[in-house]
């Protein structure tokens, strides 16, 4: 079955409620190892996003992911704020002016949101980043796919593999964003841009596992 | 928190209103996106300054817009970056047809979100260019992090390419003198006590009554090393020492020296700061020709300093003397 426009808003409803059950959360982990606002900037841009989205509630997929992209663009500030406004982007240019999706689609849409990521934040796996938690989702989304799984079984494939790559960016030391400024001080914490991105990838997968 | 606010969500857009109030004369403000551009903008065939960064660090930015310094500043959110359509509102805004020079501190959010916003500009016709300020020596090894931070070095950037653009300076000299100014200066802060954020409500990191932070930033991070507190003399040598073996400052160098407050240290203990610095470069050989104390680019209520040393030479001089009448800086008018 395909991911339709409806599943696509709900996805973003459902991301935007887990960022306000966890604000508090991804902002302590960023008074860990950087400025304690993450939770409290992503909030604000997805609160701002929930306001937008019924005016494009009819429009295709793509034009509602780049109207959360520039949402988020104007209203989230700091790193994330550019990051992932990128990411929406992205993944809605890719899409395009499609009212139902592929899973294919969908691996391609979170392919371009990565790179464009990449490319703007400039940082490499094992950076302790946002990118930590999209680069395993997409291989194993990848390599579902390539083994013929279902829809939902491969979406919480990939939900696992961010889930353990936000995992893995505990021990590393941060060589990008503010968090760099800690050297190796920065090693034993979470990174908090890839807990959100967890979040993100988890919310597709529980959105979408009937799809 | 103990703090004199109201809602958290509200203190960026009531201290713009008090600016607003205040300041008639120097600047106007605009709300949504926010920004903050000197009352007579756009002036025709200067070129125009516009920088911008995360609330928390008053007098900068809002406070150095006027004559003879910033022509526009564009707010964030406390301690993070303001947003693209801030950026180009303000760009906009003051653009007087010789181009407008973007002073960007060296920061992820800053530099993406003003790079979004140059490319925005420049698809409207605008000339734009950018220039970084990246001056904190307690930033080792930058091959490995996000490079160093903009810190105490922005403010003199901002009066010395303000008054150069004052001055009928193209976009072209102004770029290049702000990138002088990078390449001649360097800084390092510490601090006594944390901040807290606002909408946060607890302090950003957690400092015992007996240690300090050497090596901090400016948005309440913590610094490289943490260590037992020690006297003013010490921490003053621990600061200026690789401030200037960093550039390196030399024998018979002119140097600005500034002692900037973090906020919530006093003048009277920057005045002592400054004495012992004075005397440390005085012992090298390196000649105060310049000074600027006080708490020009601050960290919320956080108790520290940070000592910012410029090499100067006599173009330098005479910019840096030049009237400004801004809120936080203003002389010479």
């Amino acid at each position: 079955m395909a991911i339709t426009r409806d599943d696509v808003l709900k996805w973003v409803t459902t991301f935007a409620q887990v960022i306000e059950e966890n604000h508090e959360m991804l902002t302590n982990l960023d008074r860990e190892i950087g400025d304690a606002d993450h939770g409290a900037n992503m909030r604000r841009g997805f609160k701002a996003v929930l306001e937008k989205l019924p005016s494009v509630e009819d429009k295709d997929i793509g034009t509602i992911l780049k109207t959360v992209g520039m949402t988020l663009l104007s209203k989230v500030g700091g790193a994330a704020g550019p990051l992932y406004s990128t990411m929406f982007m992205k993944a809605g240019t890719s899409i395009g002016a499609k009212t139902e999706m592929e899973l294919n689609d969908w691996a391609q849409a979170l392919e371009a949101g990565t790179v464009g990521i990449a490319n703007l934040g400039k940082a490499q796996p094992n950076d302790k980043t946002m990118l930590d938690a999209l680069y395993p989702a997409l291989n194993a989304l990848g390599a579902a796919m390539g083994n013929g799984t279902s829809t939902g079984e491969a979406l919480q494939k990939s939900a696992d593999a961010a889930h353990e790559g936000m995992l893995a960016t505990i021990p590393l030391v941060a060589r990008k964003g503010r968090a760099s400024y800690l050297g190796e001080r920065s090693a034993g914490h979470q990174d908090p841009g890839a807990t959100s991105t967890y979040f993100l990838i988890k919310s597709a997968a529980d959105t979408w596992k009937d799809c | 928190m103990k703090k004199l606010i109201n809602n958290p969500e509200d203190v960026v857009k009531e201290e713009l209103k008090g600016i607003e109030l205040a300041h008639p004369d120097l600047v106007k403000v605009f709300y949504d996106p926010d920004f903050i551009v000197r009352a007579d903008a756009p002036v025709q065939g200067k070129v125009a300054l516009v920088s911008g960064g995360g609330s928390g660090h008053e007098p900068m930015h809002g406070g150095f817009v006027g004559k003879g310094m910033l022509d526009g500043a564009c707010p964030g959110a406390v301690f993070t970056s303001p947003t693209p359509d801030q950026m180009l509102e303000a760009t906009k805004a003051v653009d007087g047809g010789a181009g407008v020079l973007h002073i960007v501190k060296n920061y992820t959010g800053d530099v993406m979100n003003f790079e979004m916003a140059a490319d925005l500009a420049r698809g409207e016709g605008i000339e734009v260019e950018s220039v970084l300020v990246d001056d904190d020596v307690a930033v080792e090894n930058s091959t490995w992090t996000a490079g160093r931070r903009g810190v105490g070095l922005t403010v003199l950037m901002e009066k010395i390419v303000g008054a150069a653009a004052e001055e009928g300076r193209s976009l072209n000299e102004c770029a290049d003198l702000a990138r002088k100014v990078n390449a001649q200066g360097r800084s390092m802060g510490m601090a006594l006590t944390s901040c807290t954020v606002p909408h946060v409500g607890k302090p950003s990191f957690d400092l015992p009554e007996d240690e300090m932070e050497i090596g901090i930033g400016i948005h309440g991070e913590p610094g490289r090393h943490r260590m037992k507190l020690e006297s003013a003399d010490k921490i003053t040598e621990m600061l200026v020492g690789p401030v200037v073996e960093d550039l390196p400052f030399k024998e018979g160098d002119e140097v600005l020296l500034f002692v900037n407050s973090m906020g919530g240290t006093p003048l009277i203990e920057l005045y002592i700061v400054y004495r012992k610095a004075v005397e440390l470069l005085k012992a090298k050989g390196i000649k105060v020709v310049r000074h600027l104390i006080g708490p020009y680019i601050t960290s919320l209520e956080m108790a520290g300093m940070s000592i910012t040393l410029l090499k100067m030479d006599e173009d330098l001089k005479k910019l840096w003397d030049a009237p400004v009448k801004t809120a936080g800086m203003r002389w010479g008018i």
